[in-house]
């Protein structure tokens, strides 16, 4: 008789029967692993979460403050019934982790989200040796290769300083977790003064509690003065653009960080003056590379361009398979939101 | 090619004209004659042939990218444009190149044409290898004929004589007819005295809007206006200069050959005489599109298709007499001198003159273009009698009266996803409507919703799928939408056996259910009896 599998999926998420757990549950559940603090990953509700120390503070913003939070150190082994379970950084924002499951020697890794590309704002991902790595591939295509970073960040500063020298506010639209703190610590702050939606304030705040050096940033606040920001570099999440929030600005150039900028025909449908590829996912190449470095002689591929990515890892020889969960959107819904 | 590159992206990163026109000007200003030539040609829409299969293009760049072809097709899918996937999964270039835009294109890009394949995938490697980004994207623009960006031959044309200090008409008429981009067309292009020597060259048309009101409340006074049949056919230029015929469609094509009974009458013609009108398939009276169109996709026109679609050229304006441009004279004038002329034509000349509509007051005109389709005509046009000849199209002065299109509801039964702008959603659709108890293909149609209702049939298509072929999806019958369309002919082509002209969704008829559809018999009962 063959034992069940380590993990499998269930109508509330991802779970362990060995140690009764889920990880990233898209239900509230007794207990929870979770990898990261965006919402399609931590949902709230559940009796405790077990999440990575450093982002304590995010989780405390997203969770609400009296969240059951049970935080362990990178790498700290925690027995869950059968199993042991720990968490490796996985580069993807501050505190996200990936989930080590180990059971009589087998090893499940599920990567929650993750970028192998380096980021000031977050622990770089950690490959962990695994039998069986749970992957996503939100940019599972070839056709996704990043900028280097340094360059990215040299376009976007270029462009803020374009602005201001022509007194036209820089509209920055980012993810409010992740995406605006990363965007945040490339700015050269000598071009103007940065400011933030309130969106985006709290969790700048969250991430300094943390440790993490932000430039200095203010809140949009009412009383400003539309001149104020004729040199200022204005930080918000994408739902803000159209909204009467956007009024105050008059005119303002407006940009879009995200990795589905890299394509032409997704920057004209945003209707932005500018898109910066900036990603906090894999691209493809730096999927195949982690792959490879879990050394997995199976490997489940999640949320992106799944079908695609499993055909080619069977061609390339892997075990590969689909696992089918709910997070992010299908891929070219509105994926934009979230990436 | 970096400077174009620049100029490529700023035209590409906004939609406002007037940073578009300080892009090109500034381009313009300080490019090299012989680089500002390419630039005007590819910007104002002149193709330079596609050189290289596409499907050899995206075999090439598998290879370069060490990827299966079924990738490939998912990347495409995901981008929705051909240049640009092959310019995402290439990798980067290996070493840099200075060549500027004409080099590129001269020395790199046409000299394709006389390679083996093998030479010609050798040449793509290497120009892959050396160019990145923009750059790279806008060469595999050129080599697959696709080159497009947001802006109008109009803008170009303006920002190139606002560069040079030059009257924007003068421009626009120096960029008529057949040139070559060179250094020196450049500088005849931007020199201030007139050397105009070319015989065949025509003016830019002047093209109408649509008049969606009633004219009596927007037009004023019917005396002040001239109003004609809008007919059906192509629109040309007739020049006669220096005992030569040169015929030139709108496209800018130069058709002359194709109409040889034009050439016998136009040789009457005194020299110096450019006519504007309308070329039509007519055997005592005007016969449909379809015919014309045939005519036009034979290579070599035979007596049995002469005999069958003869052609003739309906004049309805005088824009060079005696050598002389008329264009600023008003219409009132152009036609009195038109009427003259055209009274000289021997009796069954395939030169015909337009004759005005005498409806004296609106009313009369309204009730004259509800005949317009037992004519086979598309509606009225309305002209200021006192309007000069402008270029391209202007508000006030030309109105195209159309009549109502025909209307169908039918139901969405294909759909696959658009390209540009539109990639990645289902936007391009096909129609079906009831035969038999099954709804038979019928029409395309692209346009006419809102994005919001693009992004709700995106919506319903992904979850409605019953079927892929390829990039093509089969959807639950369930969508009602109303097309229009100008003109239906019986045709063999098609499975319905019948075809549309400017087929698009009028109305997403929410309140109608499929079976509500209508038939294939209610579409065939409006084809006009025909010859």
């Amino acid at each position: 008789m063959t034992r069940p599998a380590l993990l499998r999926v269930t109508e509330a998420g991802l779970y362990c029967e060995a140690g009764d757990f889920y990880i990233d549950p898209w239900r509230p559940v007794a207990r929870a692993v979770t990898t990261h603090a965006h919402a399609d990953h931590a949902v709230r509700g559940s009796g405790a979460y077990l999440v990575a120390r450093q982002g304590l503070r995010v989780f405390e913003r997203r969770l609400g403050p009296d969240a059951p939070l049970d935080a362990a150190d990178y790498g700290e082994r925690r027995r869950l019934g059968d199993a042991t379970v720990s968490l490796h950084p996985a580069g993807h924002i501050l505190g996200s982790a990936q989930v080590r499951v180990e059971r009589d020697g087998e090893v499940w890794v599920v990567s929650g989200d993750y970028k192998v590309a380096a980021d000031p704002t977050c622990a770089p991902f950690e490959p962990q040796r695994c039998h069986v790595f749970v992957s996503e591939c939100t940019f599972g295509l070839p056709i996704y290769r990043w900028p280097r970073p340094e360059a990215l960040a040299a376009e976007i500063n270029q462009w803020w300083r374009d602005n201001a020298a022509a007194g036209r506010p820089s509209l920055l639209l980012a993810y409010a977790l992740g995406k605006a703190q990363r965007a945040l610590a490339s700015l050269d702050p000598s071009i103007g003064p940065i400011y933030g939606h309130g969106a985006v304030e709290p969790l700048h705040a969250a991430y300094r509690d943390s440790g993490v050096e932000l430039p200095a940033t203010r809140s949009v606040g009412e009383s400003d003065e539309p001149g104020a920001f004729r040199t200022a570099l204005i930080l918000a999440p994408p739902s803000a653009l159209g909204t009467p929030w956007v009024r105050r600005f008059r005119d303002p150039s407006t940009a879009f960080a995200s990795g589905w900028m890299l394509v032409r025909g997704a920057r004209r449908r945003r209707s932005v003056d500018r898109g910066f590829a900036l990603s906090d996912h894999a691209d493809w190449e730096d999927l195949q590379a982690a792959i490879a470095a879990t050394g997995a002689e199976r490997v489940l591929l999640t949320h992106g361009s799944t079908a695609a990515v499993v055909r080619w890892l069977r061609e390339q020889g892997h075990d590969a398979d689909a696992l089918t969960t709910r997070y992010g959107g299908e891929q070219d819904d509105d994926p934009t939101e979230a990436a | 090619m970096k400077a174009f590159a620049e100029l490529f992206e700023r035209l590409d990163r906004t939609t406002k004209t007037s940073a578009k026109l300080a892009a090109l000007r500034e381009y313009f200003a300080s490019a090299d004659p012989a680089d500002a030539a390419w630039a005007v040609a590819v910007l104002s829409g002149r193709r330079v042939k596609r050189l290289v299969p596409a499907r050899k293009l995206a075999e090439w760049a598998c290879d370069q990218a060490g990827i299966p072809g079924w990738l490939f097709e998912e990347c495409y899918e995901a981008v929705g444009d051909l240049a640009e996937t092959v310019s995402l999964l290439l990798p980067p270039p290996v070493r840099e190149n200075e060549l500027p835009l004409h080099g590129w294109i001269e020395r790199r890009l046409l000299p394709l044409k006389g390679l083996d394949e093998a030479r010609q995938r050798a040449a793509l490697a290497q120009a892959w290898s050396e160019l990145g980004g923009a750059e790279r994207f806008l060469w595999n623009k050129l080599l697959t004929g696709s080159f497009r960006v947001g802006v109008s031959q109009r803008l170009v044309v303006r920002a190139v004589a606002e560069s040079a200090g030059l009257d924007p008409a003068v421009a626009a008429h120096r960029l008529m007819g057949n040139w070559s981009p060179s250094a020196g067309f450049f500088e005849r292009l931007i020199a201030p005295e007139s050397d105009d020597a070319d015989a065949g060259r025509p003016y830019p048309f002047f093209l109408a809007h649509q008049l969606d009101d009633s004219p009596d409340q927007k037009l004023g006074e019917r005396a002040d206006w001239l109003a004609e049949w809008k007919w059906d056919g192509i629109r040309a230029q007739l020049i006669r200069r220096r005992g030569e015929t040169f015929v030139w469609s709108r496209g800018e094509e130069l058709m002359t050959e194709r109409f040889p009974e034009l050439l016998v009458d136009a040789t009457r013609l005194p020299d110096g005489t450019v006519l504007d009108g309308e070329i039509l398939a007519w055997k005592d009276s005007v016969l449909p599109f379809a015919v014309l169109q045939r005519r036009i996709g034979r290579k070599t026109l035979g007596r049995k298709i002469l005999a069958d679609a003869p052609v003739v050229f309906l004049a309805f304006d005088l824009l060079e007499a005696g050598g002389g441009d008329l264009r600023a004279e008003p219409l009132r004038e152009r036609r009195r001198r038109l009427e003259t002329l055209m009274a000289a034509q021997r009796p069954g000349s395939a030169l015909r003159l337009a004759e005005p509509l005498p409806a004296p007051d609106w009313a009369a005109l309204a009730e004259a273009r509800r005949g317009s389709r037992e004519l086979g005509v598309e509606g009225l046009m309305l002209k200021r009698l006192d309007s000069a000849y402008g270029v391209g199209r202007e508000t006030g002065p030309w109105w195209k009266w159309k009549i109502e299109p025909y209307t169908i509801d039918c139901v969405l039964i294909y759909a696959q996803q658009g390209h540009g702008r539109r990639a990645g959603l289902y936007t391009d659709y096909t129609f079906g409507v009831w035969k038999d108890g099954e709804l038979t293909p019928f029409a395309k149609a692209y346009s006419g919703l809102s994005d919001e209702e693009i992004r709700q049939v995106d919506r319903f298509v992904r979850r409605n799928t019953l079927e892929r072929f390829g990039p093509v999806r089969a959807v639950e019958p369930e969508l009602v939408f109303e097309l229009a369309f100008e003109n239906i002919q019986r045709s063999t082509r098609h499975k319905s056996g019948v075809a549309v002209r400017f087929p698009r969704m009028n109305r997403w008829r929410k309140d109608k259910k499929p079976q509500d559809a209508d038939t294939l018999d209610d579409v065939l009962a409006m084809i006009p009896p025909g010859p």
